[in-house]
């Protein structure tokens, strides 16, 4: 809640938005604060599930799809991905990231439906919370990654350290804009977590995670190739690869064209408009909040 | 005087909404639209209410009467349909003591974020901490996880954070019922001497001695209407007629 001056009167709940996440970055903090050390109450391995869940994923992808589909580069199987591994796993960490960010967010009204209904608070407080809580749970999916490139032979430089940075932006902030979009339609449809749920099963394949970017083009031409490209996730996931994997690499294997000069802007922009209309949506709808939940 | 509260002649209707569900709504149109998918319900017809600064005001009525759903519209938490609400300076809540509490975590880590959701600062919350684990008389219970509290622990403790996030305005909703004899006897006194502070109060409570003696002002509401607005004895004197 922000501190009003006490010389004039002013109209309870209308907060401004997402600028009101400034003034409570305290309630913000405990929030972030209290989902991390409840979420894995009561559990023997805690913190390590987060080690765990995405390893073991890790491990069911490249065995199918590296080993059996023959996505790997093997000297059978020259046409293949060097260091697959750290390809797979470096898209897999960010869009992990993603779907643990926009699912919670997405739930995140609902589930704090009691306090919403009692107390006047910012209530973008909640997604931007979830989105926060899956950052720093991806931290040590991070960890893990570096870990593997080095031994994959990792040797960045600046612009492609960058890269990581600008593909996790456009990652968070395109979770932050769907997350405060289909929460807020939640309240009133609870058809939207069903339709997130799905959504994200969609994006896992919908960019360049398990296979590689030259495939899309191949098979379904230029056009085609630039709506997916289009995709923030897409161009996110391929950022990563240019951060983590493509570093590990001889260097022979192909960026998507463009990939700076055209598509990071174009993530940026399309994040940034999602941003700007679930805040409007969110805006519009959460004035009935208190009485639909 | 200053006026702390000002509600200019608010209306809310609520939606029944019976059904959302696709094949409801085929049928309904099938049927050629008979009848109302949903079905309207007032509960606030056009009040207005004027609170000053430093008055003492016990929002009477009936359940369902649009005691709780008015005190909403104060805090913020609904919006009207139609008609204005203002406040001066900030208003705090004990809308339900403990809406914010978590059963997971200490008692130390919820006073915290409490205290946040009833707009304290960090600095706020840490000068007032020991007091409040004072008032609580929670004690060595403080780095319990409150799911172990019993609900007297539970409520005081909720209660003595919501006492101390210092607001222009009170708005107690049906918590003067906390805990045993000698700490009720408590709440009242730190609620009487908020309200010699020029605190404002609005309280909803059923228990009408109680209310009497906290309360200067009575506002009684029947189906969504102010039915009486005055001194809190003919108030409480009309609702028991």
């Amino acid at each position: 809640m922000s501190v009003i001056s006490t010389d004039e009167l002013t109209t309870p709940g209308l907060g401004g938005g997402l600028r009101d996440i400034k003034q409570s970055s305290f309630l913000l903090k405990l929030l972030v604060r209290k989902e991390l050390k409840v979420r894995y109450r009561g559990s023997v391995l805690g913190l390590l599930w987060s080690y765990v869940k995405p390893g073991v994923q890790f491990i069911v992808f490249y065995v199918a799809l590296g080993i059996f589909l023959g996505l790997e580069r093997s000297p059978k199987n020259p046409d293949g991905l060097a260091n697959y591994a750290v390809y797979l796993f470096s898209g897999i960490v960010l869009i992990n990231f993603f779907s643990e960010a926009l699912g919670n967010a997405a739930r995140s009204i609902v589930m704090n439906g009691n306090l919403i209904k009692k107390i006047y608070l910012p209530r973008e407080l909640f997604p931007v919370a979830s989105v926060w809580v899956s950052a720093v749970h991806f931290f040590p999916q991070l960890v893990v990654l570096v870990v593997g490139c080095v031994f994959a032979g990792w040797h960045p430089n600046v612009i492609q350290l960058l890269a990581a940075v600008a593909g996790f932006i456009i990652v968070a902030l395109l979770a932050t804009g769907l997350g405060l979009l289909f929460g807020s339609a939640n309240v009133y449809f609870r058809d939207s977590e069903n339709l997130v749920d799905m959504l994200l099963m969609i994006a896992t394949w919908a960019s360049p995670v398990m296979y590689a970017w030259s495939m899309v083009e191949q098979k379904l031409g230029s056009t085609v190739f630039a709506i997916y490209q289009a995709n923030p996730i897409t161009i996110g996931v391929e950022l990563f690869h240019y951060a983590f994997w493509y570093p590990t690499t001889d260097g022979a294997a192909a960026m998507p064209p463009n990939l700076f000069g055209l598509w990071l802007p174009v993530g940026l922009v399309v994040a940034v408009v999602i941003v700007v209309l679930g805040q409007y949506t969110f805006r519009r709808l959460e004035g009935r909040f208190a009485q639909e939940l | 005087m200053v006026t702390a509260i000002e509600v200019s002649n608010i209306s809310k209707q609520f939606v029944l909404r019976h059904t959302r569900s696709l094949k409801e709504a085929v049928v309904w149109l099938a049927k050629g639209r008979k009848g109302d998918l949903s079905e309207k319900f007032h509960a606030l017809k056009n009040v207005s209410v004027e609170v000053q600064a430093g008055e003492t005001v016990a929002l009477l009525g009936l359940n369902g009467s649009g005691k709780s759903t008015l005190l909403k519209h104060i805090s913020g938490v609904m919006l009207p349909d139609t008609g204005t609400v203002k406040t001066r300076g900030r208003v705090a809540g004990l809308i339900e003591v403990g809406a914010g509490f978590h059963p997971d975590l200490s008692g130390r880590d919820n006073v915290y974020l409490n205290g946040a959701i009833l707009g304290m600062t960090e600095q706020q919350v840490n000068d007032r901490f020991d007091e409040i684990v004072e008032f609580s008389e929670i004690g060595q219970f403080i780095d319990t996880e409150v799911k172990f509290y019993s609900s007297g622990m539970y409520l005081r403790l909720a209660f003595s954070v919501a006492v101390h996030t210092d607001p222009e305005v009170f708005l107690i909703d049906e918590i003067l019922a906390v805990g045993d004899e000698p700490f009720q006897r408590k709440c009242i006194d730190k609620i009487q001497e908020l309200a010699r502070d020029g605190k404002t109060l609005v309280v909803v409570s059923h228990d009408l001695d109680l209310v009497s003696r906290i309360c200067e002002r009575g506002i009684l509401l029947e189906h969504g209407n102010v039915k009486f607005d005055g001194s809190i004895h003919d108030a409480v004197a009309i609702l028991r007629s």
